[in-house]
This record gives C-alpha cells, structure tokens and sequence, in this order.
C-alpha cells in the first residue's frame, strides 16, 4: 500500500485525499556531477469507487515531489476507493481504502 | 582629591550593578515568570494551546492548519520512521533493546535529560544514533531524513505524554544555566536572540510569518516545514535560526544545542508532546 490515503464522506460528497512517495523528476535538473537527472514522474492515474471509475488523469514532470492528490465524487459511507498510479519507468503504486 | 573619590566610588557602585545582573534565579522561578509572561502577552489563549505555537494565535491560521492535519504532511515521514523502528539491526537487536520506555509508553518525553554518568545533556536523536553505533550500523545525519523520520515515529507514537525535565544536581544546573544564556544572547549580523522573536515579539510578524511564542515550542518536534518540503530535526530548526539572523551556526548535537534544548524544555515542563507538528 504505496499511497496513503483518506476517504470522508459529507452531505453525499465523499472527499478522498491521497499522499504518494515518488521523486517526481522532471529531467532537466543536474546531479552534483554535471548529469541531467533523468525524468522520472508518476505519468497515470486511475481512481474507482466500488469499482466504478471516478477519476482518471495524467501526470506530467510539472508536479513536484511526493505529490498530493485530493479530488471529490458523489458518494457514500463504506465506497471501496481504489488508486493505481504507473509512472513512466512502468513502475506501479497503489492505494485502498474505504470512505468514513 | 575629591574627582578621584568620586570616580572611585562610582567604580564601586558599577560593580555591585554587575554583580547583581548575574544574580541567578533558580530553574522553576525561571519557568513560572516564563508562563506568566505568556499568559500576560496572549490573555485569552489556554495553556493546552500553546503546543501549538503560532497556530494559538491566529483563528484562520489554526483553522487551516486542523485540515492540513486531517491528511499531514508528515504521514510519509510517519511511515519510512515505523519501517525503521522495526526492522532489526544486522545483529539481529532492535531500536526497543536500547531504551526502557516503549515510544507507546513515552519515550518522546523522556527526552531531553541530564545523564549524570556522562555529565551532558541526552536528546531522543543523540539516544537513537548511539543505539545505531552501539549495535554495529553506521549513525544517521544529524538534522533531516531518516533520523527525523525515525524521531518523528516516536514523537507520535508518544503523543500525550508530560514534558518533566528535571535538573537533578549543580552540573545539570550549569547545563540549564548555558542553555538559558543561549537563549537570551543576541547574536549574529542582526544581533538578535532566541528570545527577541519569541518572547519579546511572540505574536508580531516578520514579514509574512507570525513569530510563535516560545511557551511550548519543544513539544512538537521532529518538524515538518513546508519551507524544507521535509522533515526536520530541532537541531535542524536551531541551525536554521541561527543562520537567519546571520549567526554562525553550531553543530547539531554539539553541547551548545544540547543545553538549549534542555533548557527550552525545561521551561516547557508540565504540557504534553505532540509531536510530529506540520508547520509553515
């Protein structure tokens, strides 16, 4: 359980809140030796609620490190939410939880 | 004749003056015109808020801060420390067989302390690097990543628990006394001490930041700043500070940290930890 994530629920709207470790390099920052960095940055993000897609978004090298995802739907108490994120070396993370 | 006498017994009267400004107060008198001096300065704020410094003192920052904590920033932190604790060193003993207190138990609190065997002041980080060494690993930096993450998982972990900081005998008294004299020196390109912001100008602001006052401000460390992007050690924040009023900086862990924190502890003595705390 790579992301760590928060779920409530308020009048119908279900608020999910997601934090994730992940470098977020863009590939134009140099190492202490003169070398670019190479890029490496979460590319696709895919969210479902009992299942049923309720996000999905794709990243760029725009978004800083150790990156906050927060984002609503219209939901209830006990929704399953499920968050799989690939970034571009093809590596996966993933978070579950249910809603408060 | 009589220029001479004067002079003379103006020299007199100049060394009683001297004499009488290095009069010590004992430790718990220190604390109490502290806490009272708060309580003047905020009338209105209780003393259980105070833990949480600058955010005691403004509604929309405190507001803004209880939903910053609903998610932290610091769970990442939270989650490398919890890996270390548990993860058994290569000689198969683990962070717990250094300490007698369990971080649930609070192991936090404990800290800082005279340890009278050595003649120094113990913080938690010192206690958790020494544990490393002692058991083979090589020690962790001093001031951010895994030693913060590792503190900030005891800091939490110990939530709740009473700061009381004891000054057993005349060594950890003179341990308390140089602390305090950091703490009130002026220093650096702009000449201003510890206690210039957070006492004298608790309240104000510098620039766009509300300086917080220093009643309380040992409870909440390891720190995450949103100006590190990270975690952070006190002695981190104590380099930091030094540094912003172009001081030269000390080493973290050195003596004169060490006895600042005793002694800033001390003065907290009596509230609860609450650490890890997300800040500006």
């Amino acid at each position: 359980m790579s992301i760590r994530m928060r779920a409530k629920e308020q009048s119908g709207l279900v608020t999910v809140k997601a934090l994730v470790k992940h470098p977020m390099e863009t590939g134009q920052r140099k190492a202490s030796d003169g070398s670019l960095v190479p890029a490496h940055f979460i590319q696709q993000i895919t969210a479902k609620a009992n299942g049923e897609i309720v996000l999905e978004a794709q990243w760029s090298p725009a978004v800083s490190k150790n990156p906050y995802l927060a984002f609503q739907y219209d939901g209830k108490k006990g929704d399953t939410i499920e968050i799989a994120m690939i970034d571009n070396e093809g590596k996966t993370f993933d978070g579950k939880g249910k809603v408060k | 004749m009589k220029i001479k006498k004067w002079l003379a017994s103006l020299g007199l009267i100049g060394l009683f003056a001297v004499s009488s400004v290095s009069a010590k107060t004992d430790p718990e008198t220190d604390r109490k015109s502290f806490v009272d001096y708060f309580k003047n300065r905020h009338s209105g704020v209780e003393m259980s808020a105070y833990m949480n410094g600058a955010y005691a003192l403004n509604q929309a920052a405190y507001d803004e801060w209880l939903s910053i904590e609903e998610f932290p920033p610091y769970e990442l932190a939270l989650g490398e420390g919890e890996d270390i604790w548990n993860t058994p060193f290569a000689n198969g003993k683990t962070y717990q067989d250094c300490f007698d207190t369990t971080p649930e138990d609070g192991l936090r609190a404990k800290y800082p302390h005279w340890d009278d065997s050595r003649k120094q002041v113990m913080t938690l980080e010192l206690a958790l690097n020494e544990c490393r060494s002692a058991n083979g690993e090589k020690p962790f930096g001093w001031k951010k990543g895994k030693i913060a993450s590792l503190s900030a998982y005891v800091a939490f972990q110990g939530r709740g628990h009473m700061i009381q900081v004891s000054i057993p005998n005349g060594d950890a008294l003179a341990a308390y006394e140089m602390g305090k004299e950091f703490y009130y020196t002026k220093r650096g390109q702009l000449a201003m001490s510890c206690a210039d912001c957070h006492v004298y100008n608790s309240g104000n602001k510098v620039r766009a930041d509300m300086l917080s006052p220093a009643l309380g401000h040992t409870t909440h460390f390891p720190v995450y700043r949103s100006k590190w992007g990270a975690m952070g050690t006190m002695h981190r924040r104590y380099g930091g500070c030094n540094e912003q009023v172009r001081a030269r900086s000390f080493k973290a862990q050195g003596p004169e940290y060490r006895n600042l924190e005793y002694f800033m502890a001390y003065m907290n003595n009596g509230m609860e930890t609450n650490g890890p705390g997300a800040r500006k």
